[in-house]
Formats: structure tokens, sequence, C-alpha cells
């Protein structure tokens, strides 16, 4: 995988994007062909084109656009994307707007995961230089970015006409946010992704990380240690201590935005069921997974197939299970708190309630900061490989079950836990490749021989 | 003058004529001048276009107010009478119904096809008398106590997801309507016996004797109302009065052996019948309880004009010959929709006997074809689409030889409109999306806010409430056809919400489509004697024209009803692989990280370990070794694990104790 991303970025980066952005252009003309926007694998209950515009419609016709149980999705949006999903030129397709801003929204996206990586990058650069590891690091926020640019997920997520471009975008600004210390914006962010999937509000501990001890680097410990051996204690070279102030800024700010969206909200659903209303069918629609129509991730057919009474338990277990390992991660990767927001970014796509390719796209996208450090991680072939099979073999799958009558739910359900497999070991060895990464640096430093690697 | 002296003998007195009210025999003259109890017996026979009949039994009941009887009566259920005090009923009707009513041949302009073409399987609407928030509770209580006086599974409509409230596109009854429907319910002869018990002769005597069940369900359309309304001032419950009209349209096809003996060549005949062919039985004399009791027989408005009847030949007809002499002869008064006006022909039970049973035939002598009164646009529905993702509900209108005649009436003014009104209930795993309403007339797409004229959508929620659409449309009278499609996603069910039979499909209840601006009605001359008949009475009142139409079977998706088990543990595997995985990574320490780790942790063993290792080694009889000599990590080990027992050992006491 690495390899491919490399002869990728080798190429002019903005003959790259130019490309990307064509074909998207050329894939918007041609969706009725494709049916892309009614993939089960783009289209979720909470991403979909169509109930999003059936939002928009009972919204006009005065009824409250949680009526009923189509649309699930913030009234913001339904505001802003709203009247989108109408025909607004004549004789041009219905959605030619709305995908046009979807793909503003992925080259902004793109952008700013850009400019992130290099920021990433020049903080990376100068640690190594105070611990005298000068070395050759890729240009990893290019690739980054054409990663998510030119990955299938991301376009098909794009044309498919589904919310998680603009979703992915919001998680995106607050990462950029946080790293160039533009406390505002990543409040911003961080408050827009939470308000409109919920799952991104855990990004809230990387982002502390990021704004209270600056973007990833080696472990502190490190630098004592480097010092200690140098016997000189420059405290100019030691990265900085944690510090609450930008955090209680970006807290206050955090609370601002929210109230401010949450103003908006209330504006805009004031003659409807209110504020109450709408956390119930959004986040509550999250949470109690209702709709159990067949998406990529394997809750739908376990909840279809579990007995009544144990479908409380088991929803508070997996939900759990997303919290479970917030501490762990926190406490072992505090130092990289970018890398620990990729971490929790794949998490929470493999274990959320609705998860689409959307949200793979956008960890994926992520991946790509890291190459010079997860250089080594075991399996990424295999998984490159795994990706490409499963993202082959659901759509056949799916065909047989749904529409050829002729394959069961099974079927279906087995590519769901292959990916759901192949997400964990992503997961799992990037954890273990970067930890590994920082046991490399401390015998470069230490001077030991490399029997560290495990 | 003793009676006014003594007032309490007077009162006594009534008192005893009221208690002996119960046991006087039917028909006698209330002193006080209230109405009285009365039940009517009336059989309608219509010969339909395509050689097959129809009969039309139709039963009523009126329990009129009385303050006096208290809760009980001579005539009148008692069990309906119940329900109606107990629900606070205004109006109720309750159909079961198997075959589909062929509006083409059988016609849907006249108040018999209007009132008693039903949807398949169960339908049930009610008015109640109660404020808003107490209906949901009474239509459960109703449906429960209806589903154990029929044995039906009408219970089945108690949940929200079942039952709406339409608004103003269900003419029947307006204001506050409760509407289920049961479409696959199994419509038997279970369910007519419980319907014949209401009746004061059950099936013993009277007309309800022709009731015979192998030649009833045989037919292709069998439908059993109950209709009650309640009328008077029902604020103080008893009050009120009850009319119960319990109704059986049944369309049968005549054994067409007789007429095939007599014409073999022939074979557009209509085939000759008489009661006693298709139903087995005859009328054995009247109920005795029934006051009027009568045949009748109706010949269509088509059907008079295209056999060359006039008013002057009907007595003696040369097209057909009636088995016996009709008592009178009914003409329709002209309407202003048809210049053809139907017969009907009336025959008293009462002057037969069981020895002189009475049967009536009907026998063709020449062929004859005619045409029912249709409704002015034919509606049908049907599902586009394949898979068992998404589909789409079309409901198309077509025009009938009716709306031609309209059209040619009312062209003089060049914008004639035709109104329809379309309801719409569908169940909540049916996901309509209404933005994607379309609307074509004569197969162009029209723009959908030219066509309707009003809509009112109650979307449905998941497991709460069903998806309900009242349309009003306003065509072009020109319009040849017109459709109305929508879309919708099929929804996933809970192993445990699948009927038994999942990969049958599930159904979507017919729609309504009704002419507001058409009534139905049939008004006979020679009005005297109809006031008696409340079937005639009942075609003189002006009722809506509306068809339903076809009940619609949506296959869905049905997940794997074997694989529970296997589902939640390879799940739940995977996700504890996943858990594992990550927190063994997280703590893992490689070879020299963890000497590191055990040299600090060697340094800082506290009291209580070290106590424990001495306290294992006295035990055992040996010298205390020194902590730092490899051998000694095993001693170490051996008290944690002591610790551990303890630990263990504590917390099963502790819990033990706690929960004795």
């Amino acid at each position: 995988m690495e390899k491919v991303k490399k002869k990728i970025g080798s190429f002019s980066f903005w003959n790259w994007v130019t490309a990307s952005i064509i074909f998207r252009l050329i894939l918007i003309y041609f969706p009725k062909n494709l049916n892309l926007s009614s993939r089960p694998e783009v289209s979720t209950p909470l991403t979909s084109f169509r109930r999003l515009a059936e939002g928009y419609w009972l919204k006009q016709s005065f009824m409250s656009p949680y009526a009923g149980s189509m649309y699930h999705g913030s009234p913001l949006l339904l505001s802003l994307l709203g009247p989108l999903t109408i025909n607004r030129i004549e004789g041009q397709p219905n959605h030619l707007l709305y995908s046009l801003v979807s793909v503003i929204a992925d080259v902004v996206s793109a952008m700013l995961i850009r400019a992130t990586g290099q920021n990433l990058r020049l903080a990376y650069l100068r640690s190594l230089e105070s611990l005298d590891l000068v070395k050759q690091i890729e240009v990893s926020g290019d690739i980054a970015a054409l990663i998510y640019l030119c990955n299938p997920f991301t376009i098909v997520a794009c044309v498919g006409l589904s919310t998680s471009p603009i979703e992915n975008m919001a998680v995106i600004l607050c990462l950029y946010g946080a790293c160039s210390r533009l406390i505002p914006l990543a409040a911003f962010g961080w408050v827009i992704a939470t308000h409109l999937s919920l799952y991104p509000a855990i990004l809230i501990i990387p982002v502390i990380f990021l704004l209270g001890c600056g973007p990833d680097s080696p472990p502190r410990k490190l630098f004592l240690q480097r010092h200690q051996q140098k016997e000189v204690l420059n405290q100019s070279k030691l990265p900085p201590r944690f510090s609450w102030g930008p955090v209680i800024h970006f807290a206050f700010w955090a609370f601002l935005w929210s109230v401010y969206v949450l103003v908006l909200c209330g504006i805009s659903l004031k003659q409807f069921g209110g504020l109450w209303e709408m956390f119930k069918s959004t986040y509550g629609f999250i949470l109690t997974v209702e709709d159990l129509s067949p998406n990529i991730g394997v809750l739908w057919y376990f909840f279809a197939e579990v007995f009544e009474f144990f479908r409380n338990f088991f929803l508070i277990v997996f939900h759990v299970n997303i919290l479970f390992m917030i501490l762990p991660l926190a406490i072992r990767l505090r130092h990289r708190p970018c890398y620990l927001a990729f971490v929790y970014v794949a998490i929470c796509s493999m274990l959320k309630s609705y998860p689409s390719v959307g949200d793979s796209a956008l960890y994926l996208g992520l991946l790509g900061w890291f190459v010079n450090e997860l250089a080594d991680m075991q399996f990424s072939l295999f998984l490159f490989c795994g990706y490409v099979g499963v993202s082959l073999l659901s759509p056949v799958m799916h065909n047989l079950w749904i529409w050829r009558g002729t394959g069961n739910a099974n079927f279906y359900f087995a590519t769901a836990m292959v990916y759901a497999c192949l997400q964990i070991v992503l997961v799992v060895e990037g954890v273990s490749a970067m930890l590994n990464h920082d046991r490399k640096l401390r015998n470069l430093i230490t001077g030991k021989p490399q029997d560290a690697k495990s | 003058m003793v009676l006014l002296q003594r007032p309490h003998i007077l009162l006594l007195l009534i008192g005893t004529h009221q208690f002996l009210q119960c046991w006087i025999a039917f028909g006698s003259v209330n002193e006080e001048g209230q109405k009285q109890e009365e039940f009517s017996e009336e059989l309608l026979l219509k010969p339909l276009p395509d050689h097959k009949l129809l009969a039309h039994f139709h039963f009523q009941s009126s329990g009129p107010p009385s303050t006096s009887n208290g809760c009980h009566h001579h005539l009148f259920p008692k069990a309906i009478s119940q329900l109606v005090q107990k629900f606070r009923i205004k109006e109720m009707e309750l159909s079961f119904t198997k075959g589909r009513w062929n509006y083409e041949s059988w016609g849907g302009f006249d108040p018999l096809s209007s009132s008693n073409a039903k949807p398949p399987g169960v339908e049930l609407w009610a008015v109640f008398d109660v404020p808003q928030h107490h209906i949901d509770a009474s239509w459960k209580n109703l449906t429960h106590t209806l589903s154990g006086l029929f044995c039906a599974s009408i219970n089945f409509l108690e949940s929200t997801a079942t039952y709406s409230t339409p608004e103003w596109s269900f003419p029947p009854a307006s204001g506050n309507v409760t509407y289920g429907t049961l479409p696959c319910e199994a419509v038997c002869t279970e369910n007519l016996t419980p319907w014949l018990k209401l009746l004061p002769c059950r099936d013993k005597a009277g007309i309800a004797l022709l009731l015979d069940r192998p030649s009833l369900y045989r037919g292709f359309y069998h439908s059993q109302q109950l209709h009650l309304t309640s009328t008077g001032s029902s604020s103080e419950g008893i009050d009120s009065g009850i009319i119960l009209e319990q109704t059986l349209t049944v369309v049968l096809q005549p054994n067409s052996e007789m007429a095939i003996e007599v014409h073999a060549s022939e074979k557009h005949i209509q085939p000759s019948w008489s009661l006693s062919s298709i139903f087995g039985k005859q009328v054995s004399g009247r109920c005795v309880l029934a006051k009027p009791s009568s045949v009748y027989l109706l010949l269509d408005r088509g059907l008079p004009a295209a056999n060359g009847l006039t008013s002057e030949n009907f007595w003696s007809n040369p097209s057909f010959e009636l088995s016996a002499n009709p008592d009178r002869i009914f003409l329709e008064e002209s309407s202003s929709h048809s210049k053809s006006l139907s017969i009907l022909y009336m025959f008293q039970v009462e002057k037969y006997c069981e020895s002189e049973p009475f049967d009536i035939g009907l026998m063709w002598k020449v062929p004859v074809a005619w045409l029912c009164q249709q409704t002015p646009l034919h509606a049908s529905r049907f599902l586009m689409g394949s898979g068992n993702e998404r589909a789409a509900i079309a409901i198309s209108l077509k025009s009938t030889q009716f709306t031609e005649g309209f059209m040619s009436a009312n062209s003089k003014d060049g914008s004639c409109e035709l109104r329809v009104d379309v309801f719409q209930v569908v169940p909540w795993y049916v996901k309509v999306y209404f933005h994607s309403l379309r609307v074509f007339v004569d197969q162009q797409p029209r723009a959908v806010s030219d066509i309707i004229e009003k809509i009112h959508v109650s979307p449905s929620k998941d497991k709460m409430s069903p998806g309900v659409m009242e349309v009003v449309l306003k065509l072009p009278c020109r319009v040849n056809t017109a459709a109305l499609t929508i879309e919708f996603d099929k929804g996933f069910l809970r192993i445990d919400e699948y009927l038994p039979d999942a990969n049958q499909g599930f159904d979507i209840p017919s729609a309504i489509i009704s002419f507001p601006n058409f009534h139905a009605s049939m008004v006979f001359l020679e009005d005297d004697s109809l006031n008696k008949s409340p079937l005639l009475s009942k075609f003189q009142e002006k009722c809506p024209v509306m068809s339903y139409t076809e009940v619609l079977l949506v296959p869905l998706t049905t997940p794997d009803f074997s694989m529970p088990y296997n589902v939640i543990t390879i799940t739940c595997t995977v996700f504890a692989l996943y858990f594992g995985s990550l927190l063994n990574v997280l703590q893992r320490r490689v070879a020299e990280e963890e000497r590191f780790l055990k040299a600090k942790a060697a340094k800082k063993t506290g009291r209580l370990p070290l106590l424990l290792s001495k306290l294992s080694a006295k035990l055992r009889g040996r010298r205390l070794e020194p902590l730092h000599s490899p051998p000694s990590s095993s001693s170490f080990i051996n008290s944690k694990l002591v610790l551990k027992v303890i630990l263990v050992a504590g917390l099963a006491v502790g819990w033990q104790y706690f929960f004795s």
C-alpha cells in the first residue's frame, strides 16, 4: 500500500488534484446509470440524499422534518442543503448543485489535510532535529491529500450524493484548527462534527492534547534521556509541557459555538417539535440502532437477529466498546495526538451504528499523514487486498441477496464481517507499528542494539 | 279515585307493568307511545352482466331509545347494545370480505355496489363519542371485544401502527373516524356463525334459512358486514337508539346446467336460476319476528333498456319468465345520470308457509347483454420496480363509459373538472418518499401542483404509526388516463416482527378512491310502502361513490431466521478479538522494557508481600530466601497468587453476606 502511495506522490500534486476533480465531474453526469445514491454502502439512513430531500419536502409542507422516521440529520444541513435537492436549473439533473457542493467539500477537505500534514511534518522535523536524528521525511501532507481525493471510497461517497463529505470536512476542519492553533476554528469544527454525527465528540481528547502539547512528536521521555546523555538540559529544545491555557480557551469557544448551533437549530425547529425532538431523532436514532436496513457495518444484522430482551444490553455493550478504548489509547499515544485522532476515527467508523464508505475514506485519508512512521507496518499488502476484495464482493453479495433473490443475508453479512475484521487489523497493527516506531527511536537514542522489534 | 289517593299503588302498578312488558309477545304496542324494537329481513337478487347473480341479504334491527327497559331488549342483540353503550360508539362498520369486487362488470355507481363493495379481509371503522385523547383506548377495547365476538383476529388492529384517522377523504363518515384494515385476514364460516347469532331467528327461519355455508363460500365474492348507527342524545349512554344493519353480499355463479340443456347452442344466454338451485334451500315462511320480510329482484338500469322493456309491458315480459308472481313492481324515478330505469320486483315471504315454501326462479328466454353503471373512473393499483430494496406504488385511473357520457353532458362549459379523492394507508415498513409523488395525465407527466388541489400527509413512524396520504385530484373531464406514482423503500424488520410465513410478503391495504361530486341513489316510485322497507329507504339515501383498489402484496427481504445464535456469537467474537488484541498491543512490553519494569517492581515491593512470603516460608519450614535471587521470583508469584485468592475469597464472602 505504501509503495502505491509513494508512486502517487512522485507525480505532480496539482495534476492529480485536477484529474480527480474532473473524474468526479464526469461521474456526476452519469449518476442515473450508476445509481450510487441508493447503494447501501453510500447512503445510510443518516447520510442518504433521498431522506434529506424528504425532510426538506416535509419542512416545505409545514411539517416537522422529523415527522415520520425518514430524516435523521441536522436541521442546519436541511436549511443549507435542502434547497439544493430540488431542481434549480432547467434541463440539468436535479442533484447537480448538490454534487458540486460535495465536490467542493472534498477539495476543501483535501487542502486542509495537506496543510495539516505540512504542519505535522514541520513540527516533527523540528523535534527530530532536537534529538539529532535528522532523516529524510516524505511530504506526507501531499500524500494524505491525494489519498483522500483519489480514494474510490471518497469518490463514491461524493458522487453518491451522501452527506458524509460535509461531515468529514467538519472533522478535518477541527483537526486542522487544532494543529495550526486556530482555537475558534478547532472548536467550530468539533462542534459541527459532533452535531452532524455524534461520534466525533470523542475527538475532544486528541484536540486537547494537540492544543496542550502541540502536534505529534516522539515521546517526551526521549528528550529527557537525550539531554541526560548529553549532560546538558536545554529547556528551549524540550517539547513544551502541557499548558492549560489553550484548552480553556478551546472549552470557551466550544461552549460558545455549541450554544450558537443549538440556538440556530432551535430557531429552525421552533414551530415544530423543538430541540428535544431533534435530539431524539438524531442522537437517539444513532444510539438505539432503529433502522435495520443493510449497510457495511455489522450492527444492523446483529440487531435484526438478536432477541428483544437482550437488545438494550448489546446496545450498551457496543457503544461502551468505543468508550472503553479511549483511555488506554490516550495514555499510550498522548504524545501523538493526530495519530490518536486517526485511531479514534477508525474505531468509530468500525463500531458506529450506520457506517458508510465515507467514514472509511476519512480515516484512510488521515492514515496518509503517517506514511513515514508506519513504513514498517505489518500486513499492509494483506489489508490493501482485503479492502479491494471486500469492496468488490460486497456489492455482488448485496445484489445476489436483494435483487436476484438467489443469495442469502448471511453472505452479505459475511462480507460486512470481513470488512470489520480488516478494520480491526488495521487499527491494531497501526497502533502496534506506531508503538514500535517509538521504541526504535528510543533505541536509536540510547544506542541499544535493535532487539526491540517485536 | 282510589288510585289517585294512593300514589304508591299507582307506582307499583306501573312498575309491574314495566316488568311484565318483558314478557309481552312481540308486536304489542307500547302504551307510552315509544317506538318498538323492530327487525326486518330482506333479500335482493340481481342478475349481473357476466352470467352471475348477486344476492344481498339485509337484516336490520333497531333498538329505540328506551329508558324504561333499562338494558333489556326483546329483539336487539344485547352484546351489540352493550358494546355501543360501553365504548360510546356513534357509528361503526365492520366487514369481512373474501374475494374482490369486480368494478368493471358488476358496476360501481349504484347504492348496492358503493356500499357493499369492500376490500378483502377485515375492514373496521368507527366514530366514537369520546374526547380525543380517549379514542385510542376505546379503539383498543373495541377491537378486542369485536375479535372475541366474531372469532377473528381483529385485535391485531389495536396497535397504533395499524390504524389511522383519515381527515377528509373517507366518505362514509366524517370527523374523528378511526379506520383500520387487515387485508390478510381469512374469512370463513367461523366468522359467519357469530354474525348469525345476532339475528333473532338465527338461521333457523326466514330468509336467513337460505344461508347455506357451502353455497355461500363457493361464490366469487362474499362480504359480510355489520353497520351500527347510534342515534339520539348519546351523552347519557342508554338514551341512544341503535340501528344495527347486518348485510351479506354474495356473488354466485348460478348452475348453468338448465340453460345448457335448453339452449345448448346459445352460449350468450344468461343462466337461469332459482333460489333452490343456487342456495340448495327454499324459504319456508318468514321469521315470525321480522316485520317486513320480503325478497326483491332488481333488474339493473341497463337491462330493461337492452331488453326492450318498457313501463307498459314489464308485467308480462317476453324475454324472461318468473316462477313466482311478484306482489308489487316498482319503477325507478328518472335520474339525471342515466336515461334507462331499473325495475324492482317485490315478493312477500309472509304469504308462504312450511307446506308451500317460497322459491323464485328466473328463466331467460332470449340472450340479453347489458352493462352495469360504472364509477366515473376505474381505479387500479399496482407495484412497480423489482428487487427487494425499493419499489413504487402506482394508482392508475382510467375513464369508463360513464365519464364519456358525463363529459358530453358537461362539455358546454369548457373548464369542467372531475374531483377525485385518494386515501391511501401504508404500513410503516413501507417507507414512502412523499417528495417523489408524480402525476401523469394522459401519460404525460404534469406538475404536481397543477393537478393536486389539496394534499394531507402523515408520514409513518417506525413501529408507531402508519403512513397516511390523502390527496384531492382535480382532473380535466376529458381525461383518458391518470396515474399517481410514489416511491418507497422496503423496510427491514427484526426477525420476530415477521409473520410466520415471512416469504409470502406483506400486504398494503387498499386505497380508497372516491368521487365526492357524485352520489349514487335509487329512488323508486310509490313511496308509501317504501317507508317500511329499510333496504329500499337505504337505497334512496345519497351514498358516496367510491371504490377500493386491489390489495398489494409486497415481498420483503428476510434475514436468515435460523441464525440468531450464530450471528450473536460471531459478532461478539470479532468484537472481543478487537478489544483483546488492541489491549494486548497497548500494554505489551518488549524484552528490555520488561526487565526494567521488573527491577523497578522488585525495588518497590511492599511490606505485605514480604511478610506473606516470610509467612509462607515459615509454613514450609524453610529459611527465608533472599528476595532478589532467581528462585524467589516463584515465591513472590506465589504470594501474589495467595493475595489474589484472598481477595477473591473476601469478595465472595462479602457477596454472600450482602445477599443473605
